[in-house]
């Protein structure tokens, strides 16, 4: 790497991140004429939002009737109360006509014989406030995360929007006041370190599945933009709930969509039992990702799991007209033949709960800005989709709500970003004088480090001690020597080495910086983990469970609240859930059922 | 069965201390359970030597990323099985595009090609509230157009592209284009032909086809190229 200097380069705005909620909050503000900046570590096409499968949701009832509210009330549940209900209620309000403007953007929709988007059943989503399930999903085919971010980033090349492909985002820069004035980036192709210098920054940065060693997430999927906001100051919430995918490859790890039980498809255990019936006797195969994902490791557990080793449950479609799977699951026959050697026409597709989705992240209101734990905001800080938390996911995501959050706060993160920069002033406030020190710092102690941890083989302690202390069910003494586990890997984090020190598109530095975030998320998942006392949603523990006062465990008394994550200290602090919506009544605590 | 090592020619440049480019020799020890896939083997040879150099993201052929020349043939690292391929198995960048690092490629020209037909919707006529209706017929001529994931292994596989990257729009452009004329809710037709209708930009395809033999996704470029042209015709009589 050539010597450290630093440009800066000056924008009305910055967003990091060019997957679906990056790509939306750029409609926003390149369509109000704001100079923007749009970084990503990949070509925009490559954000993982493109391997979302099953459909976004939204209540269009082209198929049967339905309403915003049922809506409403199925991610209340989902989130098993976790969730703020005036964020759930402004998205699930919102979803008609997010869905509708995608369509205007040319998005290729599946369609009904009358025309309309075509929709389908889903996890978790039903009619009349949890009766039987509904038709929610709006679908192309099962590549609707991959036709969604084409048609956004297509809608912003009509929008000429600017885009800085292939720049990393390493730290943001923040001033004594608390203010954030943009990004320090390093441009993957040159090495060369610049300052996005912005009255307002945007994170769109996406999950950080690759904390665990089974994910279904991408390579890239490190959670950038929760290292730089923790590193900035910025508390996390909620991030002891992660989503288990109930259907990953057995061994591969890639997604195979809900999509395929909305179509029809069905569990299976070693006695060839549809065994979701006995877990949730009206949902069945339909219940919400958390309860399926419990059910098929507990089949596992009592040795009706499948395979010679007894460690994994099928997902049947093999009674489904080939021609719905060639015509509405192309993609997934595709997968299961390229990844488990087996044809889902002809024999069932083996699969295991496989890390997919984190619920916590970046500390947002409705708005898409940024909140400080006393509630009031960040000034020019906004975060959207996988990496925010606005909470409507709680402690537990009903799939498609995913592709719906991205597109709702994507686009009102750039509504607030256009309304900020119009009323603000003119003039970019100044940077401090020591803004670029720590990143520099960084970069340094990494090109210089000597006799330093390979950052291969500690990402991937770190991903095996996720894995093992915090994976679908959870225990006490694991988490607790979890916690001192990954205080370990964090010593062994801040001293890497590479051994690759060209200045041309370096892959290792990427690496490394990459573990820097990684090691913030897992740091901060184990330890809400291990101090949340109670199960609810996503994070079921031994010592919390079910009982006559604490139905499935949780316990509303002492945990009703969301957790704040701050790395100063490594402490935890907490905040009250949000139980009223804008303008309907709370959908008041229930025991969850399906 | 595989041989449990495996042996490799990788294409190695790094500018900043390599004066030319060279093929270096490598072998590895596979474990055919869990290495599957090329990829699989290039992230375990990358534990070994962190200098090696390529993209890749999605890891199951949806991203586009990992688009390399395996054993002569552009295809993606990802879903490239191990066991079909003949040793040494060479790696090179995708051709004809210059090489910024080891596998990995500008692909500036690929892009501006892409975004030269407008790949975008145009209706100008006021949305309605609700979506604009397209019968599944209709829907279905989209079929084998969308699913594009712009990797490059058809634009990079094919003679027309190489001679004029910067006149010809190539396979996965013209793919592109279709995929808007195609769409019943598009109203720029005449203008996309227009804009076509040039010696280079769409009549440099002569259908050597090698972009449907690459293409990673089974999708019909040539078809698709065909079918402008087709239209081209039949706007003409």
């Amino acid at each position: 790497m050539s010597k450290l200097t630093i440009s800066v380069r000056k924008f009305d705005a910055v967003i990091v991140g060019a997957g679906g909620a990056g790509l939306r909050a750029a409609i926003q503000l390149s369509e109000a004429g704001l100079k923007t900046a749009v970084l990503s570590k990949v070509f925009p096409t490559r954000s993982h939002t493109v391997a979302a499968q099953g459909g976004v949701s939204a209540s269009l009832g082209n198929s049967e009737e339905d309403h915003w509210h049922w809506h409403m009330y199925d991610t209340v549940k989902g989130s098993d109360w976790l969730g703020d209900q005036d964020a759930i209620e402004f998205m699930c309000r919102k979803a008609p006509e997010a869905v509708v403007e995608l369509e205007h953007f040319g998005m290729p929709f599946d369609r009904t014989d009358e025309g309309k988007i075509y929709q389908r059943p889903f996890g978790g989503h039903m009619s009349n406030f949890g009766e039987k399930p509904v038709r929610r999903a709006c679908a192309a085919a099962d590549r609707t995360g991959h036709a969604m971010l084409h048609a956004l980033y297509q809608r912003n090349v009509r929008a000429n929007t600017q885009f800085f492909v292939e720049w990393m985002a390493l730290d943001l820069i923040r001033d004594a006041d608390g203010q954030v004035l943009g990004v320090i980036a390093l441009e993957m192709e040159t090495g060369e370190i610049v300052a996005f210098h912005a009255k307002a920054t945007i994170f769109a940065t996406g999950g950080a599945g690759r904390i665990y060693y089974s994910s279904t997430n991408a390579f890239i999927n490190t959670g950038d933009g929760l290292g730089m906001a923790a590193r900035a100051g910025i508390a996390l919430e909620d991030m002891e709930f992660w989503q288990f995918h109930p259907t990953g490859v057995a061994g591969a790890g890639v997604l195979i969509t809900e999509g395929v039980r909305g179509e029809g498809g069905i569990l299976r255990n070693s006695d060839n039992e549809r065994f979701m019936e006995r877990y949730a006797p009206n949902a069945k195969d339909l219940a919400s990702r958390d309860v399926v994902s419990r059910a098929m490791v507990t089949e596992i557990n009592e040795g009706r799991g499948c395979g010679p080793a007894k460690d994994f449950v099928l997902l049947d479609i093999t009674h489904l007209d080939p021609a719905t799977i060639m015509k509405r699951l192309p993609g997934i026959r595709e997968i299961s033949i390229q990844f488990a050697g087996i044809d889902p026409i002809k024999a069932p597709i083996p699969v295991v709960p496989t890390c997919h989705y984190q619920m916590g992240g970046i500390p947002t209101n409705f708005h898409g800005q940024v909140v400080n734990p006393d509630g009031s905001t960040v000034t020019g800080f906004y975060a959207a989709g996988e990496c925010a938390c606005a909470s409507v996911h709680g402690a537990n995501r009903l799939g498609t709500n995913s592709l719906l959050d991205l597109l709702v706060f994507g686009k009102s993160s750039g509504d607030s970003v256009v309304e900020a920069v119009k009323a603000g002033p003119n003039a970019l406030k100044e940077l401090p004088a020591d803004f670029a020190d720590y990143t520099l710092a960084r970069l340094n102690r990494l090109n210089t480090q000597k006799g330093g941890a390979s950052v291969n083989e500690t990402r991937l302690e770190l991903q095996r001690t996720m894995q093992k202390h915090c994976g679908v069910f959870r225990f006490k003494d694991m988490l607790v020597e979890g916690v001192s586990k990954i205080c370990d890997i964090e010593k062994a984090v801040h001293l890497t080495e590479i051994g690759d020190k060209s200045a041309t598109w370096n892959t290792a530095r990427v690496e490394a910086l990459e573990l820097d975030n990684l090691i913030e998320v897992a740091k901060s998942t184990m330890v809400s983990a291990e101090a949340r006392k109670e199960s609810r949603g996503a994070h079921v523990r031994d010592d919390a469970p079910d009982t006559a006062a604490n139905p499935n465990g949780r316990d509303d008394e002492l945990w009703l609240k969301h957790t704040l994550w701050h790395r100063e200290g490594n402490k935890l602090s907490y905040k009250p859930v949000q139980l009223k919506p804008l303008s309907v009544e709370t959908i008041a605590l229930k025991t969850r059922a399906y | 069965m595989s041989s449990p090592t495996m042996q490799f020619k990788i294409y190695r440049y790094d500018p900043d201390k390599d004066n030319a480019p060279y093929m270096q020799d490598i072998s590895i020890e596979i474990d055919p359970t869990i290495d599957r896939k090329l990829l699989d083997v290039l992230t375990k040879l990358k534990a070994k030597d962190d200098s090696l150099s390529y993209r890749r993201s999605c890891r199951e052929g949806i991203c586009g990323s990992d688009a390399m020349n395996i054993n002569g043939k552009n295809g993606l690292a990802c879903l490239t099985e191990i066991s079909e391929l003949k040793q040494p198995v060479v790696l090179r960048p995708l051709p004809g595009l210059p090489v910024i690092r080891d596998l990995i490629v500008d692909m500036t020209q690929f892009f501006k090609q892409y975004h030269s037909v407008k790949p975008y919707l145009i209706n100008d006529s006021p949305p309605p509230d609700r979506e604009r209706l397209q019968t599944p017929e209709d829907r279905e001529e989209l079929n084998g157009l969308y699913e594009c994931i712009l990797c490059a292994c058809c634009s990079t596989s094919c003679p027309s592209f190489w001679w004029n990257p910067d006149k010809f729009v190539g396979p996965a452009g013209l793919l592109n284009a279709y995929r808007f004329i195609a769409d019943t809710r598009d109203e720029a037709t005449n203008a996309r032909l227009d804009d076509l209708e040039d010696p280079y930009r769409l009549f440099r395809c002569h259908t050597i086809m090698n972009c449907v033999e690459v293409c990673p996704k089974n999708l019909n470029p040539t078809q698709a190229i065909g079918k402008i042209k087709e239209m081209m015709v039949r706007r003409a009589i």
